[in-house]
């Protein structure tokens, strides 16, 4: 089986390709970092990739709104290439930067498949200041193939522009249709380190969304952040009770099967 | 045609709420405005309205003025009723040439969307409004706009509401630079009285209307052989001559201090003792195979803008920090961003170009709770900035500075000491992975070629940070100028980061790269041709923000973002055409030669011949020498109390133990994937001195980086306070897991006064000691800087002149390579029933300690004593070797290197980190000291404190031999934290919330 080719945007700011490359590899993708004025120059071709992944970043120094420049360069340049995208069924992921691109550009929630509209705000968070912290997720989305097998996560948010903002008519529409593909909750990490459960004021709480096909997937935090066990704030703990139990330190970490099920809906 | 496109938030708005401090403010609402000078159509300006908000969250409005369409009227929108009824409003904005790069987004966006240029005065500019309610008076307003601008880069406009709805609005200002004089050449007469020459050397060039230019530093010998240079010459300079020589010259560019003959020393401070600890370091290792744990392992040292170790096979780690002091005591927020971007430019200059994996940050600030003012000028004019801005401002800085550029920040100090409130001290560091061979060659050396293009690359050239270089050889006083600010554009240069580590680096598309820092092109280039030879720039054709600078300005600006390289003819278009498709402008300004000459030409005309031999060596030698009386002070008499709780709760409120969590929470440390230990370390997420990255995530190898410093030890002995600062960049990294065989340290020397020769007696001293200690622990310095006039000349709060002078300050950094990332170890205690060890000896060895100077402020006196830590390095070499096997042997289960605050502040951080109770007996504790308090607080070097699984009890105390090391307790279930003293009582008895609670309430509201 041949591996599926990914796309990691790149260029003006973003700046998370590296790692969301070596993601992609290690969960068994074939990934490739291509500067957006390649895409556009065409380069490269968009149509030749199963997955494309907007990493995390300050794309534009998030200057009118985090993710907003790049979303408008998309909008200008890309935009045919995209929705075909879709509508060959591929996937898209947007991380941090990435989902407030996305969120832009309106493909997240894209109510009724309208791609193009936006519905969604990702304002200052709570605190107006950029936040790093580890946060526990749940999932309880049925509909989108990046969360298969996956019921809980636990991975770091990284950012100054989080909080998850959408009309109650947009949210009662979001939560009837499964587009919550994310919450965050008080679970193991957030009682390790003594913390409340969302970092950011974020509406219902909601960390991630997805599109009625389930295959675009945006999220606040940072799964490439977690995916080696030496990245987890309590390792250093839990490296004491595998000694001490003569358990075998793991060396992958929660955040990498996000990757996997992007790999192996095309395997 | 001006517009304004004025951006209303429609929803809770958290950046509105921060403001709402003043109680009689009953809401606030902020207004992002884009000012838009250029003739668009209204259409065109709803679309650029709708692509720069988002309309879930966001309404603009767009208002006009002058030129067609609208024929020079204002166009009636009301948008007082777009806003509602308020009281007051203020705009803030930048002033003239500032950077703004907020605008120059909003104009990229205008750009792509419409397919357009703005050409020629057209541009944006960036505003905020702030829509007050509540019933305040003018003053009132006045009060709140100053508490958000820096009048030295910006402008606040305040309207009532009733002018507001007169107006239609706040105006339409567009903060054009507009600069009417012709550029021009002059001439600088030097054969002038040595008073002159004195004058000149100070307060600069004299342009034709009387005004002066600004500092030269340069002093009058320096001027008499620039005078006789030309006066061989048989002409008389241009200023861009002198004005260039003065920052090839500068004690910022050449170090003088440091390099001129001092005493009895010939070669100067950084040959005989920096350079030449690490030239013995290296010829002892060399003795071993180089892959040995014994090998050497340096690179590059001293050489380049960093300093360069091997990390493994295939790839170098390298290392530099930086000061950016009096730029951040005028705009910190600027000051200090412009100093993380501008080190990581060091780590992109070093070899042919690393990538940035870390930032590191130290500020050495003033109390922000005290507010004293301080003014530059006479009669109570030029205010300074208060302590608490300066804060505030430095800690964004670098938050904006590192997180936009991608690059994690997982270590950082504090220190506080009421002598940097003339000028703070703003360390800022970069740590850099590049490959070791590039296209099979060695990617350290580089060489510009001559008949190499001479490339700027990245920003383009303003007024902004003239004199910078020369202005930080000098104290700050009412003459420093503004125009020395500057603010950094991260995003610009990270495009210029990606283009060159990224992409063009590996295909080998230039021979040489250098930074522009300090001094702009005329270091940059001819620091380049040095390689070469020689080089001839043609000056008209650098990029420039606006027209109309002087050519001496163009050569000397510290405009940021900017990279000097050398690209061979034949690469050029390859070059050109990468730059162009990833937007970073690339401009042929020159041609390396090999003259033997730097030439520059303006419009034809060649305006700069200096010799290269004069430019670099020229300089006269300075002969300097020292003087050195120490003093004694009283011992101080602290009353022995027989219940240590509330000293201990005091002691963790202190500004120099306190957690500054609120810091290492905002600055990104995840990015990158490489964290392994993280600024912040178990449950109680304590602050650490050390951390952990692993820049390649192929391989299990880790980068470990930590500091010591202590500036108050300075008031007693810089010699041992320059021990003590080693010994602690070794312990902190050694505790955590780092090989003590396989570390390097950078040293930054802040200095004051130091053409004082009892201050240069204290320099010297600690540049001793930095000999003294590097050879014993094998730790060789690999890089270095130095900053020698921390000195504030002002007046007071009642127009009285007070001179402030920093204490003394040498940070030492630490950097080392991890064999196994698993086998570090973080501070935090893990487990009931571990037994707790203290390695090392505590001696009563209290001065200038922490728990002195706490306990003098109690009774309102300076407690200094004379009792300094001194470091055994012989004793602790043993130590650190044996503890780096009991770490491989997964034996230490937490570690805390004792340093500040001693074992009280040690046992606090540990037990708080892990939030499990402690029973500890000081009677255990190897050493002599008599006195529960005094063991408690005394902050001997040498001294690691940890916890153990108790079945590893044999084998880890068989493992330390010859050593000092005490069974000083055990780890406890009932969260409390008990201390028995000398005489069999306790002595501390608290639970550890109260410790924990203690440890975080000084910054708990920042």
């Amino acid at each position: 089986m041949r591996k599926p080719k990914v796309l990691i945007f790149s260029g003006y700011g973003l700046n998370s390709e590296v790692e969301t490359k070596f993601a992609f590899d290690v969960a068994g993708g074939n990934a490739e970092i291509v500067h957006i004025n390649d895409l556009i120059s065409k380069k490269k071709k968009l149509s030749d990739y199963q997955i494309f992944a907007i990493p995390g970043g300050f794309a534009y120094g998030d200057d009118t709104g985090a993710g907003n420049g790049y979303a408008n360069r998309l909008r200008n340049h890309l935009w045919k290439d995209i929705t075909q995208f879709i509508n060959d069924g591929k996937l898209i992921i947007g991380i941090c930067n990435g989902f407030q691109v996305l969120v832009n550009l309106g493909l997240l929630p894209a109510l009724n498949l309208k791609y193009g509209e936006r519905e969604l705000g990702l304002m200052p968070n709570e605190i107006p200041r950029y936040t790093v912290r580890f946060v526990d997720l749940k999932t309880e989305n049925k509909i989108s193939p990046w969360l298969k097998d996956i019921k809980s996560l636990t991975i770091p948010v990284s950012n100054g522009e989080g909080k998850l903002y959408v009309t109650e008519k947009t949210l009662k529409e979001m939560k009837k249709k499964n587009l919550v593909a994310f919450r965050y909750y008080k679970g193991e990490i957030c009682d390790y380190l003594n913390l409340p459960a969302s970092p950011n004021g974020s509406i219902d709480d909601i960390a991630g969304v997805n599109d009625e096909t389930g295959r675009i997937l945006g999220l606040m935090p940072h799964p490439e952040r977690a995916m080696f066990f030496t990245q987890l704030p309590n390792w250093p703990y839990l490296k004491e009770e595998y000694l001490r139990t003569g358990k075998k330190l793991p060396e992958f970490g929660p955040g990498l099967q996000i990757f996997k099920n992007g790999v192996n809906y095309f395997k | 045609m001006i517009s304004r496109v004025e951006i209303f938030t429609t929803v809770f708005d958290s950046r509105a709420k921060l403001r709402k401090k003043n109680k009689k403010i009953k809401s606030i609402t902020l207004i992002d405005v884009y000012t838009i000078e250029k003739n668009l159509k209204q259409a065109e300006l709803e679309k650029i309205g709708s692509s720069v908000s988002n309309p879930v969250t966001q309404k603009y409005y767009i208002r006009s003025f002058g030129s067609p369409p609208f024929g020079g009227s204002l166009k009636m929108t009301d948008s007082h009723r777009n806003v509602g009824q308020f009281d007051w409003a203020i705009e803030i904005g930048f002033l003239p040439g500032v950077t703004d790069n907020v605008s120059h987004t909003v104009r990229q966006i205008i750009e792509d969307q419409f397919n357009i240029k703005f050409l020629g005065n057209e541009d944006v500019y960036s505003s905020q409004v702030t829509l007050i309610s509540g019933t305040l008076n003018k003053d009132e307003v006045q009060k709140i706009a100053n508490s958000l601008y820096n009048p030295l880069i910006q402008r606040a406009y305040l309207k009532n509401y009733k002018q507001y709805v007169k107006d239609h609005g706040m105006g339409f200002a567009a903060p054009r630079v507009k600069l009417i004089k012709k550029p021009t050449v002059s001439k600088v007469d030097l054969k002038v009285s040595d008073d002159e020459l004195t004058k000149i050397g100070k307060s600069g060039i004299t342009n034709p209307d009387g005004s002066k230019r600004g500092p030269l530093a340069l002093d009058i010998n320096y001027l008499k052989t620039i005078r006789d240079y030309f006066k061989n010459k048989k002409r008389d300079p241009n200023d861009i001559e002198v004005e260039s020589l003065a920052q090839t010259w500068s004690e910022h560019c050449k170090h003088t201090i440091f390099a001129n003959p001092i005493d009895e020393v010939k070669d100067g401070l950084f040959k005989h003792y920096i350079k030449r600890a690490t030239e013995d370091i290296r010829k002892k290792k060399s003795h071993f195979a180089k892959a040995s744990r014994d090998g050497d392992f340096c690179v590059s040292v001293f050489n380049d803008n960093s300093g360069a170790i091997k990390f493994d096979g295939k790839n170098l780690i390298t290392h530099k920090v930086e000061t950016h002091n009096s730029p951040s005591a005028l705009d910190p927020f600027g000051g200090a961003v412009t100093g993380i971007v501008g080190v990581n430019r060091d780590t992109l200059g070093f070899g042919l170009g690393a990538k940035p994996v870390a930032n590191y940050y130290g500020f050495c600030l003033a109390d922000p709770r005290i507010e004293k003012k301080l003014y530059k000028g006479k009669g109570l004019t030029q205010p300074m900035l208060s302590s608490k801005r300066i804060m505030n401002g430095v800690i964004d800085g670098v938050n904006a500075g590192g997180n936009q550029s991608g690059i994690p920040t997982p270590q950082g100090f504090l220190n506080f000491d009421e002598r940097f409130r003339g000028k703070p001290l703003v360390f800022v560091g970069t740590i850099g992975l590049i490959p070791k061979k590039i296209g099979g060659k060695l990617s350290h050396v580089k060489k510009a070629q001559p008949g190499d293009y001479v490339v700027m690359l990245g920003g383009r050239i303003g007024k902004d940070g003239i004199h910078g270089a020369t202005f930080s050889s000098e104290a700050m006083d009412s003459g420093s100028p503004s125009t020395a600010v500057q603010i950094g554009d991260p995003i610009t240069q990270k495009k210029l980061s990606d283009a060159i580590v990224k992409e063009a680096r590996d295909m080998l598309l230039y021979n040489s790269i250098t930074d522009n820092g300090a001094g702009g092109l005329s270091c940059s280039v001819s620091e380049m041709a040095k390689e070469s030879g020689g080089v001839i720039v043609t000056l008209e054709k650098v990029p420039l923000k606006y027209p109309g600078l002087e050519p001496w300005e163009i050569w000397i600006s510290e405009s940021q973002e900017r990279m000097t390289l050398s690209v061979p003819k034949e690469k050029w278009n390859k070059f050109k055409s990468l730059m162009d498709s990833r937007e970073v402008e690339a401009t042929i300004i020159g041609k390396f030669t090999d003259s033997g000459k730097c030439l520059v030409s303006y419009n034809g005309k060649i305006i700069m011949d200096i010799d290269m031999d004069f430019l670099h060596d020229g300089l006269p030698t300075k002969f300097l020498t020292t003087t050195y009386n120490p003093i004694k002070y009283d011992e101080p008499n602290i009353p022995q109390e027989k219940n240590l709780n509330q000293t201990l709760l005091n002691m963790l409120v202190r500004l120099n133990i306190t957690s500054f969590s609120f810091i290492s929470q905002q600055y990104d440390y995840v990015v990158q994937a490489n964290s392994v230990l993280p600024p912040l370390q178990g449950r109680g997420r304590v602050n650490a001195d050390t951390s952990v990255i692993r820049p390649n995530l192929d391989s299990q190898k880790g980068v470990v980086m930590s500091q010591g410093l202590y500036p108050s030890y300075s008031d007693i002995d810089t010699y041992h306070m320059a021990a003590s600062s080693i010994d602690t960049a070794i312990r902190n990294a050694v505790a955590a897991g780092a090989d003590p065989n396989y570390l390097a340290i950078l040293d930054n020397f802040c200095w004051c006064s130091a053409d004082d020769p009892e201050r240069l007696g204290t320099l010297k001293r600690a540049a001793q000691a930095c000999y003294d200690y590097a050879v014993s622990y094998g730790t060789p310095f690999i890089s270095g800087k130095d900053s020698m006039f921390n000195d504030f000349n002002g007046y007071d709060e009642k127009g009285k002149p007070v001179n402030i002078s920093i204490p003394p300050t040498l940070l030492i950094s630490s950097i080392g390579v991890i064999k196994n990332i698993n086998n570090v170890v973080s501070l935090d205690l893990k487990k009931v029933n571990d037994l707790i060890y203290i390695l090392g000896e505590t001696k009563e060895e209290l001065g200038a300690s922490e728990y002195f100077a706490m306990q003098g402020e109690k009774v309102g006196k300076k407690y200094i004593g004379n009792m300094i830590p001194k470091v055994d390095a012989k004793n602790n070499k043993k130590l650190y070797g044996q503890f780096f096997k009991a770490i491989q042997k997964n034996l230490i289960v937490s570690s805390v290197s004792i340093g500040r605050g001693g074992i009280a502040v040690a046992l606090a951080k540990t037990a708080i980190g892990g939030k499990l109770g402690i029973q500890v007996d000081l009677k255990h504790i190897p050493g002599n000291v008599s006195r529960d308090d005094h063991i408690l607080y005394s902050e001997s070097q040498g001294r690691i404190l940890v916890s153990i699984d108790r079945k590893n009890k044999n084998v880890f105390e068989k493992n330390f031999k010859n050593v000092h090391y005490g069974l000083v307790g055990k780890v406890n279930n009932n969260q409390v934290f008990e201390v028995i003293g000398l005489e069999n009582k306790k002595i501390i008895n608290l639970k550890v919330d109260e410790l924990e609670k203690a440890y975080k309430s000084t910054f708990k509201d920042y």
